[in-house]
């Protein structure tokens, strides 16, 4: 059990909804003097809402979690989930409202880049300062500034005021500094998502492997699936102050996105009601929806797919088009949007229009659909009369007779065509 | 429930009173030299005179409290009764370094939180080595002033024809100026504590650091104070800290050990208290700063 570096033991964290005590000093003390002879607050404005005790916001409830030595978690979650609370309450930016914290070994928290820097100071100067505010002792970046200017990419400029640098450059100085720190536990908060492409690879890569070789922890909270992909082996879901989910990377995205909560698949919508942008709807509008003869939205492989949609319409036209949007279940759109052949619509009529389409080259799991009405003019760019806004779930089931196990994470949603052996020859 | 024996760093909802971080300080001790660099450099980049302006501003201040209060007003320069003669600038100049110190100090060191709430929200390190480093920076300008000031105490002791001795009592000054960093620093973090709810007191800073102006024997000597309030007036840590540097760098004045220690227990006190209110609120002060 030696190798237990963070454990959080029934952390909550309150934060007292409404404004933070008094503004000033005197409403502070009429507050007090009211309280003390049991009248009601003078200070708070006629009408508003009183806060009582209860009436406050637990950014982090109850949490416990344990991380062990040279574990990368990644923490995600949406805005408000707590997730830079939990950071911040690990390295001692401020204090918990309750339960406990075990840390073993020094914490270096990069909530920021470049915390600490200086404008007026020379890009060396900074370093010691930075690194002296992460917790470095002088003699220990003595030691390593000649690997820390190295990695930064910025040796020419180490001696110019960091006010003359680029952001670009002021950044991987900053981000240097950090990546160098002796500690054993690293907590960093979106502190990669900039620089450039090819400085956040970098980046990354000096955190895998400072982590598989010297054993350091890491927790790292980001928006960026890709980076939380790249770096981490762990990841832990919070929501409304707790945690949802704790285990691997792929599955915790998947509770993160919510797509996994999709269970029923409805056949039919009506779209009648949905509120439509700009003028949307207004020559051809889109009553409604279906998958006919089917009781849910499931359909195997390689099977046609067929739907049927209610328009009616003010003008008419010969070759309205249909365009079906698909989206995977990571909501990366137009991987696959098909056209149909034009129909007419004609002024004052409404009709149901049934489409079929192959879904050959999906592979089996699960995906959203959107569908716009639209028609190409000569030049070739597009005027769309309706766009719903609707996704339709719908799921590629594995068909019986096939056998090949697909690997969507590697090898993507669509399935071309197969390839053909053209000739082969020994050589 | 965690053993604590089990991790190295154990962070509770719980804060123990006398909990004051002095000995995790002391380790950051290459930070707090770092930011007195950073300090020094930061005040002084492209200016031309560069640590010329400390003594600017404290000699503007000697010659016109000269002019005014010893030409115009002729306020008494003297400590104490006797046929002392001093020159009124050496005099008013004595006050000034000292108070410069002062009220500098006082005044960066109750910002401490708020000035610095960028850095102390992303990391963390104790919170003590901001207000430490600031007063040893401003140590650095004290004794560029402090260097001027011997210059011309040197020039009327060669010159002659004043009271000024070389005395032993020159040993006083690092006590003075110990005692004037601790008060300083002291009162600082009593009023950072409080402002990072209340902003009252920051404007009150200023205005109040005037007001001590006038408590303090600066302008005129301790000799128009009457005997009877001396006890009160005394009450006031910065009167002997002026008092006893007159006293060591002139080599006669006023000296009264039962002030002189009344001045450094209530300067070690309010220090005391200062620590404690500190460490109270920086566990969390980013909630309500």
């Amino acid at each position: 059990m030696e190798d237990v570096m963070i454990k959080i033991d029934h952390i909550s964290k309150q934060y007292r909804l409404g404004q933070i005590g008094g503004t000033t000093l005197r409403a502070e003390l009429q507050r007090l003097g009211a309280r003390m002879r049991g009248q009601e607050d003078p200070t708070r404005k006629i009408g508003a809402r009183e806060y009582k005790d209860g009436e406050t916001f637990l950014a982090l409830d109850d949490v416990s979690l344990e991380v062990k030595k040279g574990e990368r978690v990644g923490i995600i979650g949406h805005n408000g989930a707590g997730k830079s609370t939990l950071l911040k309450l690990i390295s001692r930016i401020t204090a918990p409202t309750s339960g406990q914290i075990g840390l073993n070994g020094r914490v270096a928290s990069m909530l920021e880049v470049g915390t600490g820097f200086h404008k007026e100071l020379t890009g060396r100067e900074n370093i010691y300062m930075s690194g002296a505010i992460l917790g470095m002792t002088k003699k220990e970046i003595d030691a390593k500034i000649e690997n820390i200017i190295e990695f930064s990419e910025v040796r020419q400029f180490i001696d110019t005021p960091v006010k003359r640098y680029s952001s670009g450059m002021y950044v991987k100085l900053a981000f240097s500094v950090a990546a160098h720190l002796d500690s054993e536990i690293m907590i960093m908060d979106e502190v990669l998502a900039v620089g450039d492409m090819a400085f956040q690879k970098k980046c990354l890569e000096k955190m895998s492997d400072v982590s598989r070789e010297d054993g350091r922890t890491i927790l790292y909270v980001s928006h960026n699936m890709n980076t939380i992909r790249q770096l981490c082996d762990r990841v832990v879901v919070l929501d409304h102050g707790h945690i949802v989910f704790d285990g691997g990377v792929a599955e915790g995205i998947d509770v993160y996105m919510g797509s996994v909560d999709v269970t029923q698949y409805p056949t039919s919508y009506s779209l009648a009601e949905l509120p439509r942008a700009k003028h949307h709807g207004k020559e051809i509008f889109t009553e409604a929806f279906c998958f006919p003869a089917c009781d849910s939205a499931e359909f195997f492989s390689g099977d046609d797919l067929t739907f049927e949609l209610t328009l009616s319409s003010q003008i008419t036209r010969d070759d309205i088009k249909c365009l079906l949007k698909i989206k995977d279940r990571q909501n990366v759109s137009t991987f696959a949007s098909c056209l149909s052949e034009g129909f007419c619509v004609s002024s004052g009529s409404k009709q149901t229009v049934r489409f079929r389409m192959n879904t050959q080259g999906l592979v089996p799991d699960q995906y959203c659909i959107g569908i716009e009405i639209v028609q190409f003019n000569a030049a070739g760019s597009c005027y769309s009369f309706d766009n719903p806004p609707v996704m339709i779930p719908l799921v590629i089931k594995k068909s019986e007779d096939e056998s090949l196990k697909w690997d969507s994470k590697n090898w993507g949603s669509i399935r071309l065509s197969e390839l053909h052996v053209l000739s082969r020859e020994i050589v | 429930m965690i053993e604590a024996n089990r991790f190295k760093t154990v962070i509770t909802s719980e804060h123990r009173l006398l909990d004051l971080h002095l000995k995790e300080t002391l380790q950051y001790r290459d930070l707090i030299f770092l930011y007195v660099k950073r300090n020094f450099i930061a005040t002084y980049k492209q200016t031309i005179l560069g640590p010329a302006w400390a003594i600017i501003q404290p000699l503007l201040t000697t010659i016109v409290f000269t002019v005014i209060f010893g030409s115009l007003a002729r306020l008494t320069t003297a400590d104490v009764a006797g046929d002392y003669v001093l020159p009124g600038f050496l005099f008013y100049m004595s006050g000034n370094i000292c108070w410069s110190y002062f009220s500098d100090t006082l005044q960066k060191t109750s910002a401490t939180f708020i000035a610095n709430r960028n850095t102390l929200g992303k990391v963390y390190f104790p919170r003590l080595v901001m207000p430490v480093s600031t007063s040893i920076s401003d140590l650095i300008s004290f004794g560029i002033q402090f260097g001027i000031f011997t210059i011309f105490w040197l020039y009327f002791l060669i010159r002659g024809g004043t009271s000024i001795v070389l005395s032993a009592r020159l040993l006083l000054i690092p006590l003075v100026i110990l005692q004037m960093m601790i008060l300083s620093v002291g009162c600082g973090i009593i009023i950072s504590s409080v402002t990072t709810k209340y902003r009252d007191l920051n404007m009150l800073v200023g205005f109040g650091i005037q007001l001590w102006h006038y408590g303090t024997p600066l302008a005129y000597g301790l000799q128009l104070v009457p005997k009877r309030w001396m006890y009160l007036y005394m009450l006031n840590p910065v009167t002997p800290i002026i008092t006893t540097f007159r006293y060591a760098v002139f080599g006669f004045g006023y000296f009264d050990l039962h002030y002189y220690l009344l001045g450094w227990i209530v300067s070690l006190a309010l220090f005391y208290i200062g620590l404690i209110m500190f460490s109270r609120i920086e566990r969390t002060f980013m909630d309500t700063v």
